[in-house]
């Protein structure tokens, strides 16, 4: 099967901001239509994915190990991280929540280290390797993302409910700030990474990370 | 002529624009990327539904979102509430991102498109069309009303537990508002690039 032609074969470039096809012959420097910056590609995008992608799985490990919220009962306090809150739902037998907990906090930000690092090396690696998989890998760490917000709404709005004084209080403890950090530096290594790298044919290329050339 | 075109965001193939039908959408052959979505709204309708999103925002922001009461105390928190409960202590950042991600962008990605939507239903561009529309696309990852709505959902089963959870009007606010967001402020605002 053969396929259409690519946008740099017919001197086009795709504008990242409104879409536009840009006719890159007399090489603007921006989007004739919405103003953006035209890049043939993301800027620097395996190093910055890997530079995001390496903070946020430093920020992974405080995530799990302090705890992300304290909850005090009539005097007697305790510390609770995001698996002590998944074991507990466990426990006392709602497992479709701790499921849910689970997938977002846990599971999602440990697909995307996984599946980031791997696209990251098969790109750097010039690898012909399933090469649709991988673009259908990349767009689902796009679309699950965000979800592991979950665990920082779920902990501020149960710390700004629970608030009776001596009878009980829950607050929000620093775990929470490196988890909502990981979210964000995971977010932004996906914005980072550009997809069209997967199919950068290496011969008849420039070498990847300088192919931003305008 | 160029715009007659649609470039692959996935994988850079180029392939002429098509005219879908209803439920159809175009995929690339290579990537199997989508290329263009069917979107049967018109400008009227998606400023009609701008607005009803902008007063589900207020009723989700200023109605708290569930109410507890324990031993005949009774306690409710909003969506800002549960910011602030955040901001306190060493993890003033935190308190940020979720403000952003659940009051803020929302906010203004449905006052922009109703900026932009108002102008659009006589055939203008708004004034700083560019502009609105630019934010329009840098705001749109940031914008997490879906998983606050989980987020809440899961906090009334964390609750329910120990206390009675009773969910507020913000509640259902929430969940009609954060439905109409993913169809109204989705990637298809870019068509008014090509109709005005």
């Amino acid at each position: 099967m053969n396929s259409p032609p690519t946008a740099r074969e017919l001197n086009l470039c795709l504008c990242h901001t409104c879409g536009q096809p840009c006719d890159m012959s007399a090489a603007p420097t921006e989007c004739d239509r919405c103003g953006a910056a035209l890049h043939w590609r993301k800027e620097l995008s395996l190093t910055r994915t890997w530079a995001y992608l390496l903070t946020a799985l430093a920020f992974y490990v405080p995530a799990n190990l302090l705890p992300v919220m304290k909850t005090t009962m009539l005097g007697s306090g305790a510390d609770s991280t995001i698996m002590s809150g998944v074991l507990e739902f466990w426990q006392h037998g709602a497992w479709d929540i701790a499921l849910i907990i689970f997938i977002a906090s846990i599971a999602v930000p440990g697909i995307k280290f996984v599946s980031l690092a791997l696209l990251l090396i098969t790109v750097q690696r010039n690898s012909q390797w399933a090469r649709k998989e991988r673009s259908k890998l990349f767009r689902f760490v796009e679309l699950i993302g965000y979800w592991s917000m979950l665990d920082v709404i779920v902990v501020a709005l149960v710390a700004a409910l629970v608030q009776f004084r001596a009878l009980g209080t829950i607050e929000p403890r620093l775990g929470i700030l490196f988890f909502g950090l990981v979210v964000v530096f995971t977010m932004l290594a996906a914005m980072s990474f550009d997809p069209r790298l997967i199919w950068e044919n290496p011969h008849n290329e420039e070498r990847l990370d300088d192919a931003t050339q305008r | 002529m160029a715009n007659q075109r649609v470039i692959c965001e996935h994988c850079d193939c180029v392939y002429e624009k098509v005219t879908l039908a209803k439920h159809q959408k175009a995929l690339c052959t290579r990537c199997e990327g989508v290329l263009q979505r069917y979107n049967g709204l018109s400008v009227q309708q998606r400023l009609a539904l701008s607005v009803t999103a902008a007063v589900l925002w207020v009723f989700a922001n200023f109605y708290p979102v569930m109410s507890i009461s324990l031993q005949g105390l009774k306690n409710s928190a909003t969506l800002w509430d549960s910011v602030v409960a955040l901001s306190l202590g060493p993890i003033t950042f935190i308190a940020l991102v979720a403000a952003i991600s659940i009051i803020i962008a929302p906010v203004f990605q449905l006052l922009l498109l109703i900026w932009v939507l108002s102008f659009a239903l006589s055939g203008r561009r708004s004034p700083a069309f560019k502009l609105c529309m630019r934010w329009l696309e840098a705001l749109r990852p940031w914008s997490m009303l879906e998983v606050c709505l989980l987020g809440a959902m899961v906090a009334v089963f964390k609750l329910a537990g120990m206390l009675d959870v009773i969910p507020g009007t913000g509640l259902f606010a929430l969940a009609a508002l954060s439905l109409l967001l993913i169809r109204i402020a989705g990637r298809d605002v870019r068509d008014l690039w090509d109709t005005l």
